[in-house]
């Protein structure tokens, strides 16, 4: 829409003329500039860019819809209103049906507490017919730090769903319908992203993972200025690849250590005097997502998978349809289990934190 | 020089200026054929110039216009009180908040909110799109929402919760207080609230721009249309903007269109804004993002934080309400007063 020629917008000869011959040629460089420079540059009167900026504006701008035509459309044409049942009862409820379409949902959690187990099960699921629950589609998962394992993917499936998956040839369809992509930079990844966007139109895809969205940042560019911009467009780029094929998106990103033990405030806030730096225990607990602010900001539900006191956690920590619930879970041969499906409401910014305590005692669980 | 704030082109300008014309007043003196031959203009050119020179300098407060008694476009400031007495006011459907905002978000002005992700800023902008939409025998203005969504936190589902629960809330009350029954039949389905919620999903920041150049058309067709939200100005301006200044330049025009559509149209416009962190006195502390010019754009500012367990919301900036802060909540039926005992929700 941006990059819109504007000789093509049916502007007056006259003044398409004037913007041709000052190298204004898409409307997103008319737009680039403020009204006041268009008319320095172009030499015409203020009336004039105004009302060729109007007719512009009104070409590139976006389709209105209303709220009741998306959400028909929405029922009409998609599996389960827009989204991907988890086969986890209470996040399913919770998120209105389960991982939604068209919106980037992020996972994030210390090494392994089941990032990579939960998207194996998601993939696995995406790729099942509609009739058992699934997207009936085709996966693509881009394995950055190589951890996918098609054995356990199968183990997975067979525990799981051993209806289908011990059916002659289904295990090889299933997991045929899967496509692993190991892009070792961020520029290769940068490549892939756009072959994906091709195939996302041609080959039926319905559901994209990113295991793990930091391991490719953060291994690449010095922090600061240039690892924000290239984030900055990958952001952009993978919302868009969402919005517009309307599929569900799923990145993994790790957890670094927070410099401090204060949370951020604003300058119009007190400083709180209860600093705990006498409790031995906060030394490890204080954890918060890679990526920054930034990234945060921009996926819309976040999951946080935590260990507390040898328990998991799965909490919904940043949602537009939820409140702020914590599910218990573990991890057995058929991937994560909720413990609880109602969930345990946390209050206040406790939903945010991450734990990592007692990890020592997950490894004495089922699996 | 005064010459250069008509808004003509820039050849003409030349030609005034090589001609002698240097202030708005040796141009307003002559007449449209003097200046005509003077400059080498045709004569309804310079008829133009001449207005736009009335028209400016009678705004330029160094000029004494004796003979006017009230200067163009001026209202004295008795008129406007009566105006902001009586101006209309959009509830956040939380108590504590519409009280520290005098009653909710004012019409005619464009507010801020700002604040970490997950504190509920999409929330509110929710709610506002729905509570606009309370008839006027509820108390509320009966009018449409535009909703522009820059990053895809939209979800209708949330839409149609909130609406739901705003049309039971309005059940209640009206059996409280009417004994008619039939009068306690809101005419309202959730389905004519989403149906009055109109939504532009925006990609990029020439898209912001040039949606929000249009909206005075669009609006000029839709006049019901009381209030505008957007969420959020920041997305599309973080990423690959790399002149910074060109950065300042577009926002705040962009928000100078916003203001003259909410005085225009009499409707409200929130902005809902991202944080980011900033190196003040010492130590990071958390700021609204897109920098300190911008923070200037807008009337009123107020952010949203985490207090301990509690949401808050506080105002940081505005020229008529005292800075207050209030606790609020984000339940399933939307944004509501925050009760200290603690519930468990359970999803139906």
């Amino acid at each position: 829409m941006a990059n819109k020629l504007i000789k093509q917008m049916a502007l007056p000869n006259s003044i398409a003329n004037i913007f041709t011959a000052r190298n204004i040629i898409t409307a997103k460089d008319a737009l680039s500039l403020t009204e006041f420079e268009l008319m320095e540059l172009l030499d015409v009167g203020m009336a004039e860019v105004k009302s060729a900026m109007a007719h512009i504006s009104e070409v590139v701008c976006p389709p209105c819809q209303t709220a009741l035509l998306l959400m028909e459309q929405r029922v009409r044409n998609e599996t389960s209103a827009g989204h991907l049942p988890t086969r986890l009862r209470g996040l399913d409820e919770a998120l209105c049906g389960g991982i939604p379409f068209g919106v980037v949902t992020e996972l994030v959690g210390p090494a392994g507490i089941g990032k990579t187990q939960f998207c194996l099960k998601l993939s696995l699921l995406a790729s099942l017919p509609e009739n058992c629950g699934g997207l009936d589609g085709r996966v693509i998962y881009i394995d950055v730090e190589s951890k996918f394992s098609s054995r356990r993917l199968i183990e997975i499936g067979i525990e799981s769903f051993p209806e289908i998956f011990l059916k002659k040839g289904m295990a090889q369809e299933m997991a045929g319908r899967i496509v692993i992509l190991r892009p070792t930079s961020l520029s290769e990844f940068t490549e892939s992203l756009h072959h994906v966007q091709v195939s996302l139109l041609q080959k039926q895809v319905k559901l994209l993972v990113i295991d793990s969205m930091a391991a490719l940042v953060l291994g690449e560019h010095d922090c600061g200025a240039s690892r924000q911009q290239a984030l900055g467009w990958h952001v952009s780029f993978i919302k868009s690849l969402a919005e517009f094929s309307r599929i569900p998106i799923v990145v993994t990103n790790q957890v670094r250590s927070q410099i401090g033990d204060e949370p951020l405030t604003y300058s119009f806030q007190a400083r709180s005097h209860s600093i705990k730096k006498e409790d031995p225990a906060a030394y490890d607990s204080h954890l918060v997502a890679a990526l920054g602010v930034n990234w945060a900001h921009a996926v819309t539900i976040r999951l946080v998978l935590e260990a507390r006191s040898g328990q998991r956690f799965m909490k919904l920590a940043k949602s537009p349809i939820s409140p702020p619930l914590a599910f218990p879970f573990n991890i057995t041969s058929s991937g994560l289990v909720l413990l609880d499906d109602d969930g345990i409401e946390m209050k206040g910014s406790e939903i945010n934190t991450i734990h990592c305590q007692g990890q020592n005692a997950l490894f004495n669980s089922e699996w | 020089m005064e010459v250069g704030m008509l808004p003509i082109s820039a050849s003409k300008r030349g030609k005034l200026l090589a001609a002698g014309y240097t202030t708005l007043h040796s141009i307003s003196r002559a007449s449209p054929s003097h200046l005509a031959t003077d400059i080498g203009v045709s004569e309804d050119e310079a008829c133009e110039i001449l207005k736009y020179a009335s028209q400016t300098s009678s705004m330029d407060p160094s000029i004494e216009s004796s003979n006017a008694s009230t200067l163009h476009g001026g209202q004295t400031a008795w008129t406007m009180l009566n105006e902001e007495k009586f101006a209309t006011r959009i509830t956040t459907s939380c108590g504590d908040i519409d009280n520290i905002l005098g009653g909710g978000i004012t019409c005619k002005e464009v507010t801020e909110l700002g604040g970490v992700p997950g504190i509920g800023k999409t929330q509110i902008g929710i709610q506002l799109a729905v509570n606009v939409q309370i008839p006027p025998e509820y108390g509320g203005l009966g009018g449409k929402a535009i909703y522009i969504d820059t990053e895809g936190s939209f979800m209708v589902e949330r839409v149609l919760q909130i609406a739901e629960a705003c049309i039971e809330d309005m059940s209640e009350y009206s059996h409280h207080f009417h004994n008619n029954v039939q009068d306690c039949e809101v005419k309202l389905h959730p389905n004519s609230i989403l149906e009055n919620i109109f939504y532009f999903r925006v990609c990029s920041y020439t898209e912001q721009i040039a949606l929000v150049n249009y909206l005075d058309k669009f609006i000029e067709e839709h006049k019901d249309v009381k209030i505008i939200i957007l969420d959020s100005v920041t997305f599309h301006f973080r990423q690959d903007f790399d002149d910074m200044a060109l950065r300042t330049r577009l926002l705040s025009e962009m928000a100078l269109k916003l203001m003259k559509l909410a005085r225009k149209f009499c409707l409200a416009v929130v902005l809902l804004n991202q944080v980011t962190t900033k190196y003040i006195e010492g130590s990071y502390q958390l700021t609204l993002a897109l920098g300190d010019s911008w923070s200037h754009s807008c009337t009123n500012r107020i952010v949203l934080f985490w207090n301990g367990d509690e949401r808050h919301a506080y105002i940081d900036k505005s020229p008529s309400l005292k800075s207050a802060s209030a606790v609020y909540s984000v339940t399933t039926r939307g944004i509501r007063n925050s009760n200290s005992s603690c519930k468990r929700i359970k999803m139906v």
